[in-house]
């Protein structure tokens, strides 16, 4: 019932929002609505069905439904006050704005039917909705460049999605004649609890499908070059809900599929795949960040940095790496989104994404500008917050199983640590400059995640180390 | 009819689903490539409504009327209109010449051939032959994609890569949700249509040739 509530009020949410013409009352209900799915998939904990043909709730999922339903609705407060400005100096239309709600919704139900799916067909359209509301959505300012940033999203984000359900084929007709014809070989769980019986040679290329395809979708390097363009062109909540959670929803893909390849003693390993792609993308980012000159786009390359590292513990495999993967996306999806809402009110009140132009913002707005050190600290791995916690995790199993890997891990933070550290240094200290717009700004989306990923660092509770133990011993 | 004629007949329609998609490739001509890609969408059309006969399943027939009126008839005519509107009837300008991508194009089918032939060794050869054809479709789709800069020749190939994964899921015997991906991948691009409609890529640049895109683009 309450898995049912996650996707009927998102759906709900789409209809009505893109009929009501108010942007009070629209961007209310959108929150209103973002709440309901969160307080569903609070309950969804408590009690959960069995899996059926279409929907499965399990240890894993419950992560990642969570998650994504927190940040949707914290995400929906911010972007309350952050498109009340944005319709005040004329950025967005009304017309412009009822779309935008109504896709928003559309991503939130496209981002939770993908991580309850149990069939992957379902699960392929589910990640085609999320990915098409965003590419809507980073067009959304109709100027050169979110035109050009959407096109290519849509373009990459269009072969990376045909890639996916070739895959998505392949592995249908690896199980059919294990499980037998129609939809019961398409249930992930059948094809778990089959996984010895599958066709490996067509899985191993089944799985190649996957990666490629749903990796293009996590950002991962080499496929990750429409992200830059899509985080810094669109909307800021919307930045914030794609490195937050598109990407985790993508990553969440690949898993499942590595989870079927891992139940069979003959597949090939998916492992030093993910994490070869893994080490690359957090190399590649990290010395991206040093060039950067928009803001937007620098945590855009700090997110494909710890779409990477994810990817790179789950590649390790083992019960500590997969918790601390599981770990490190939480934290980074909670930072980084907090990241972005201070960002977000930070170019409306500068008027600029430029880092050049960004300066003392310590002095001049600072709940903004200590929030945004202490959410780069965050990311850039400082102790005590989250990040640095499931960092130190994630390079302490590596230098159990592969301690070259690790270095080379190791020196892939320490570059991004350094970047992002100079950034940092430019854009919160020094005399302020350039003019400062009043802004309405609300706090509380932000502080709460800081608040979380210091609990987090300092003190996990039990009984959520337990259940992420649980989950990653279900990953293999 | 026997067994070999039925196969025969599902062989011959992907393999000429794989022959259209190179003549798409050397196409010059907008008009040319709408026309090369609607008897593109035909193909499709026959190879799903054969498979349904065939598999004895009544939703692919359902299939290939959505594909029919979809691709083979409301998209090009849409296409068309858009063309005429924009003005823009003119020469495709391409990144690679058309003898190499033809070029290449052999060779994306050589490889597929050689990939799933070997890959799909345990399924029965219908499957098989239909796998290696239509992957080789997807493939030269992708090769259209990257070597075109006009919006809307990138959405033909675009489609044609989509007509692979059609015919790949039309091939795979008991494929459940072909109804409901065909559908979802129609309105998927009848989005691009209506977006490169809606973006008014050619009021903001001129040309609809992404070139206009990538100039205005910031640092990458």
């Amino acid at each position: 019932m309450y898995l049912k509530a996650i996707l009927l009020f998102p759906l709900i949410g789409i209809l009505l929002l893109s009929l009501i013409r108010s942007y009070r009352i629209s961007s209310f209900l959108n929150t209103l609505f973002s709440f309901l799915s969160f307080a569903s998939s609070l309950l969804l904990l408590v009690k959960r069905e069995s899996a059926g043909l279409f929907f499965v709730v399990d240890e894993l999922n419950i992560v990642f439904i969570l998650l994504t339903n927190f940040v949707g609705f914290t995400t929906a407060l911010f972007s309350q006050h952050y498109i009340a400005h944005e319709i005040k100096t004329g950025h967005i239309s009304a017309v412009s704005l009822r779309f935008y709600h109504g896709m928003y919704q559309s991503l939130l139900f496209g981002m939770n039917l993908a991580l309850c799916s149990n069939n992957i067909g379902l699960m392929w359209v589910a990640i085609e909705i999320a990915t098409l509301s965003t590419v809507l959505m980073v067009g959304i300012y109709r100027t050169a460049e979110a035109l050009e940033a959407s096109w290519k999203y849509f373009i990459l984000g269009g072969v990376g999605i045909a890639l996916a359900l070739f895959g998505t084929f392949l592995f249908y007709i690896s199980a059919r004649p294990a499980i037998g014809e129609g939809l019961s070989a398409m249930a992930w769980t059948n094809l778990l609890s089959h996984a010895s019986n599958l066709d490996t040679s067509l899985l191993n290329i089944a799985f190649v499908f996957i990666l490629l395809g749903y990796g293009t979708k996590a950002g991962l390097f080499p496929l990750h070059a429409w992200l830059p363009d899509a985080h810094a062109e669109g909307p800021t909540p919307i930045s914030a809900v794609l490195s937050g959670l598109l990407l985790n929803v993508a990553l969440y893909a690949i898993l499942r599929f590595k989870m079927l390849l891992a139940a069979n003693p003959h597949a090939l390993q998916a492992g030093p795949l993910l994490m070869s792609m893994g080490l690359a993308s957090v190399l590649f980012a990290a010395l991206m960040l040093y060039k950067r000159r928009d803001i937007k786009r620098l945590f855009a390359y700090s997110s494909i940095e710890h779409m990477g590292i994810i990817a790179f513990a789950f590649g390790i495999g083992g019960a500590l790496a997969n918790f601390a993967g599981l770990l490190h996306m939480s934290m980074h999806s909670l930072t980084k989104s907090a990241i972005f809402f201070a960002i977000g009110y930070i170019s409306q009140i500068k008027r600029t994404q430029k880092i050049a132009d960004l300066s003392g913002l310590t002095a001049s707005h600072p709940v903004l500008g200590w929030g945004l050190v202490f959410g780069v600290l965050a990311i850039a791995g400082l102790p005590p917050m989250g990040v640095f916690m499931s960092e130190f995790l994630v390079l302490s199993s590596a230098f159990a199983k592969a301690p070259l890997l690790a270095a080379l891990l190791a020196c892939g933070l320490i570059i991004a640590f350094g970047a992002l550290l100079l950034k940092l240094v430019q854009v919160a200290f020094g005399e302020p400059k350039g003019t400062s717009t009043v802004v309405p700004s609300l706090y509380l989306p932000m502080l709460s995640h800081f608040l979380l990923i210091l609990i987090a660092g300092i003190y996990i509770p039990p009984h959520v180390v337990e259940w992420f133990k649980h989950t990653s011993l279900l990953l293999k | 009819m026997n067994h070999n004629l039925y196969f025969d007949i599902t062989h011959m329609l992907a393999g000429s689903m794989l022959l259209v998609s190179f003549v798409l490739l050397y196409q010059d001509r907008m008009f040319s490539l709408l026309n090369v890609y609607t008897v593109h969408a035909l193909v499709l059309v026959a190879a799903a409504a054969w498979q349904g006969f065939v598999q004895q399943a009544p939703h692919l027939y359902a299939t290939a009327v959505i594909a029919l009126v979809f691709k083979a008839i409301a998209i090009p005519l849409t296409l068309r209109w858009l063309i005429v509107k924009l003005a823009i009837h003119r020469e495709i300008e391409k990144v690679v010449g058309s003898g190499i991508s033809v070029i290449a194009g052999f060779f994306l089918t050589a490889l597929s051939i050689t990939v799933m032939m070997k890959a799909s060794g345990g399924t029965d050869p219908m499957t098989r032959e239909d796998l290696s054809f239509a992957l080789a479709v997807v493939l030269i789709g992708l090769l259209m994609m990257a070597g075109r800069r006009n919006a809307i020749s990138q959405v033909v190939g675009f489609m044609s890569m989509e007509n692979g994964l059609i015919l790949a899921a039309v091939g795979a015997k008991g494929m459940p949700l072909v109804v409901e991906i065909s559908v979802a991948f129609s309105v998927l691009v009848a989005l691009i249509v209506i977006g490169i409609f809606l973006f008014r890529i050619r009021e903001r640049f001129d040309v609809v040739d992404i070139r206009g895109l990538e100039k205005s683009g910031g640092e990458r």
